[in-house]
């Protein structure tokens, strides 16, 4: 890398430095001045970091030839740690639910200010360093070039850590703009803006540059992800701050066409960062790991299309029988159980791939794990056209039906084809012969099968108890219970899906043990002496 | 075969897949946003609405903060049981002025649409200060620090210039006393300059601005004061003696 690049970078974060630190002298509340300093603690390590390592000799790592890994190395690392986060904040707000005391009635730890926090650290810390670490490896492999614009790429990787501790902070000091699963306020919206125009730079130029004249399926779904977000990320942001230096903003739209925009943003959040994004983990991870081909190269064509045409459309039934007008909610109630069709497609052609080779799957649970997740994923792709059918949403809408259907999808499919990856994924990047055990790795997948199964069962039984409570009469035509009531029926399921969840924390700390010896090249004794027997 | 056959075009060429794949996921998005802008197909003629006064948008600012939201909804769906329950079913009108829509998306505690007047402001210090006091079966957190913290409101005016840039009808009178309309509403004094701005005689409202000491403190301006008087005075607008659900301009 040249001198002169390097200089322009420094200038770059420079102004960065300098812009924030105009932002703290003018900040008008306190959790715009911390993120402003935040913010220029980022900028002046990268700074610092950035002058130590340049050679100004003109001497620099001849290292072109070779795929750029460590950044995957650090994005694997981010994800299982942020996952432990993610996870932990999850049961302890489930806990919430069951035991309010746990709420302590402190501002900085009440459900309403943790829950974010819990929904940002799964889907945007966990998910989105899986999405961008395992892009990253196969955008190299696939196209059998390195990642495009030198550092580029390490930019791209703190810039998102810096992202989510500046909404992660933000949510506990109360700066949100209550749109769900895109809370960050307005400077944060915009850092998220400038870090992900680097991301698909990177992305993008890497696929521009590749050896190989045909791009692999993998990449069409990664490509479309980052294309998509970035347009729903802006489109759903757009607001009006109150001041420059202040963190409060007003949405630019309201009522119901805020309200329609928020949810085609949130449905298509699911539908691209936490399906399109992790396809293109599924169509890399899933035939490498059973050394099958594809099943079917035209199925993929066909689900590729017709799943990004049809998902943008399916946002309304999150708004069924509300103050949306009428044909939006039934067009977007038809287009939702039509994608059944290309999400099915797509659970087919991952679990087809396993055609003879299915019985890899009693000797390998680390394809047990990638498996199941595409199982899961077929199970929640269906389960959702079918809430989308108004009569069920009626029942179903405002309970935790819902949100036990969003954890079998995010558990399930989001969580388990991405630990499946990270198992795959160690060991190769650390140049280790194995796993340090693969007894722990079936420990893992038991725990987070059986918390997923307490979960899910948990949530439909306290969603549709209660959707039926809400609307029971008695034989005079009065309503039977009182909302106080049905509050109180919820509690032992809401202790069965905080134990569901803490099973499958559990598994995600024996995985990160696991990823630690492995890492440290160690090798669990008992399974080395059977290798050893073996041979 | 055709069409297979032309996809290896699309699989050689980063730039056409990039291009077909955005125009691929921008269709559904223009289809159902784009047409809702055109308000008189989506908001029915109503009358009583009026845009928040100042110490309710406060108070409303502190919902969005604390992520009430999250637990509650503010949307009445057109079901005998939610009616009966909660009150009229929500009308798109209801939320005009919300930039930020708090419509929610679960119900972990009850609607809120039309919460306004249906319990004592004590009743309300008290559920949030301590709310298995009053409910024992609630699972909602204590809020008893928002009685304790006064109220920040000298940018309040800026709050309202924004707004009106975004379309809510603030006039230039609000704007300039918006900090006097939020002390009077909050004590109970001198709201004449008040009821005169956001009276129900101004914008024909089923019920008048509530003006008053919500906090049980004369002494200080609390959050708490804030949060009381805006949940005081939701679904308390729209005069729905004058709303003829039947007439065409408001089937949607």
């Amino acid at each position: 890398m040249g001198v002169t690049v390097r200089l322009a970078q420094m200038a770059v974060l420079g102004l960065f430095s300098i812009l924030s630190i105009i932002m703290w002298a003018n900040a008008k509340d306190t959790p715009y001045a911390i993120h402003a300093i935040i913010f220029l603690l980022a900028t002046v390590l990268g700074l610092i970091y950035l002058a130590r390592s340049t050679k100004f000799d003109g001497a620099s790592a001849a290292d072109e030839g070779e795929y750029m890994d460590d950044v995957v190395k650090a994005g694997v690392i981010a994800t299982v740690f942020w996952g432990i986060v993610g996870f932990t904040m999850g049961v302890y707000v489930a806990s919430e639910l069951a035991f309010p005391f746990l709420n302590m009635d402190f501002p900085l730890t009440n459900f309403g200010r943790l829950r974010p926090v819990h929904t940002s650290a799964v889907i945007f810390a966990f998910g989105g360093n899986a999405l961008i670490a395992t892009s990253f490896y196969v955008v190299q492999r696939t196209n059998k070039t390195r990642l495009a614009f030198g550092n580029l790429a390490w930019f791209v990787f703190w810039g998102y850590q810096l992202f989510i501790v500046l909404a992660a902070s933000g949510y506990v000091l109360g700066v949100t703009q209550s749109r769900e699963y895109a809370e960050p306020e307005w400077y944060v919206d915009l850092w998220l803006t400038v870090v992900w125009v680097a991301y698909f730079l990177v992305f993008f130029g890497t696929i521009v540059k590749r050896k190989v004249s045909h791009i692999y399926v993998a990449n069409w779904f990664y490509l479309s992800f980052i294309v998509t977000i970035a347009m729903l990320h802006i489109g759903n942001n757009l607001a009006l701050p109150v001041s420059f230096f202040g963190s409060k903003s007003y949405a630019l739209l309201s009522g119901a066409p805020d309200a329609i925009t928020q949810w085609w943003y949130g449905h298509n959040a699911v539908g691209f960062f936490l399906t399109a994004g992790f396809l293109g983990m599924m169509y890399y991870f899933v035939p490498k790991r059973a050394n099958r081909p594809v099943y079917s190269y035209r199925l993929s064509i066909v689900h590729f299309w017709a799943l990004i045409f049809t998902y943008i459309w399916a946002g309304p039934h999150h708004l069924h029988y509300t103050a949306l007008p009428d044909w939006v909610q039934t067009l977007g109630m038809v287009m939702s159980v039509i994608l059944w069709m290309p999400s099915w497609g797509g659970m087919i052609n991952g679990l087809m791939t396993l055609s003879g080779a299915w019985d890899k799957l009693r000797t390998d649970p680390v394809l047990r794990m990638l498996v199941i997740a595409v199982a899961f994923y077929g199970m929640s792709t269906f389960e959702g056209p079918m809430m989308a059918i108004k009569s069920v949403n009626a029942l179903s809408h405002y309970t935790d039906w819902t949100v036990g259907h969003v954890h079998s999808g995010a558990l399930g499919w989001v969580g388990m084809i991405t630990m499946g990856s990270l198992y795959y994924l160690f060991p190769r990047l650390w140049n280790r012969e194995r796993l340090y055990s693969y007894t722990l790795v079936s420990w893992h997948f038991w725990l987070a099968t059986l918390g997923i199964v307490l979960y899910a069962a948990s949530m439909w039984v306290s969603g549709i108890m209660q959707g039926l409570m809400w609307r029971e009469y008695d034989a005079q035509g009065f309503l039977v219970y009182s909302f106080a009531e049905t509050v109180e029926a919820m509690h032992p399921y809401y202790v069965i899906r905080a134990l569901g969840g803490a099973l499958y924390l559990t598994g995600g700390l024996l995985m990160a043990y696991n990823f630690w010896q492995t890492v440290r090249g160690n090798v669990r004794a008992s399974e080395a002496a059977l290798e050893v027997a073996k041979a | 075969m055709g069409i297979m056959d032309k996809h290896d075009k699309v699989e050689r060429s980063a730039t056409l897949l990039l291009i077909l794949s955005f125009i691929v996921v921008t269709v559904g998005g223009l289809v159902e946003i784009i047409p809702l802008f055109w308000l008189d197909n989506t908001i029915e003629k109503v009358k009583g609405m009026r845009p928040y006064t100042p110490l309710e948008l406060a108070g409303r600012n502190i919902y969005v903060r604390e992520g009430c939201y999250l637990c509650h909804s503010q949307m009445i769906r057109p079901f005998r049981d939610e009616v009966e329950r909660y009150g009229h079913y929500s009308l798109a009108a209801e939320s005009m002025y919300d930039h930020g829509f708090q419509w929610g998306s679960k119900r972990t505690g009850p609607d809120l649409a039309r919460v306004g007047g249906r319990y004592s402001d004590k009743w309300h210090r008290q559920h949030l200060i301590d709310p298995r006091s009053v409910v024992p079966e609630s699972v909602m957190p204590g809020y008893p620090f928002l009685a304790k913290t006064e109220l920040k409101f000298d940018d309040i005016s800026d709050h309202l210039k924004a707004l009106r840039m975004l379309g809510v009808p603030y006039t230039d009178e609000m704007i300039q006393n918006a900090k006097a309309d939020l002390v009077a509403q909050a004590t109970g004094e001198e709201t004449d300059g008040l009821i005169k701005r956001y009276g129900k005689e101004v914008f024909g409202s089923a019920t008048e601005v509530k003006a008053r000491d919500f906090d049980g403190n004369p002494k200080k301006i609390t959050e708490m004061d804030a949060l009381i008087a805006y949940l005081q005075m939701l679904g308390t607008l729209v005069d729905f003696k004058t709303f003829d659900e039947s007439n065409v301009e408001n089937l949607r």
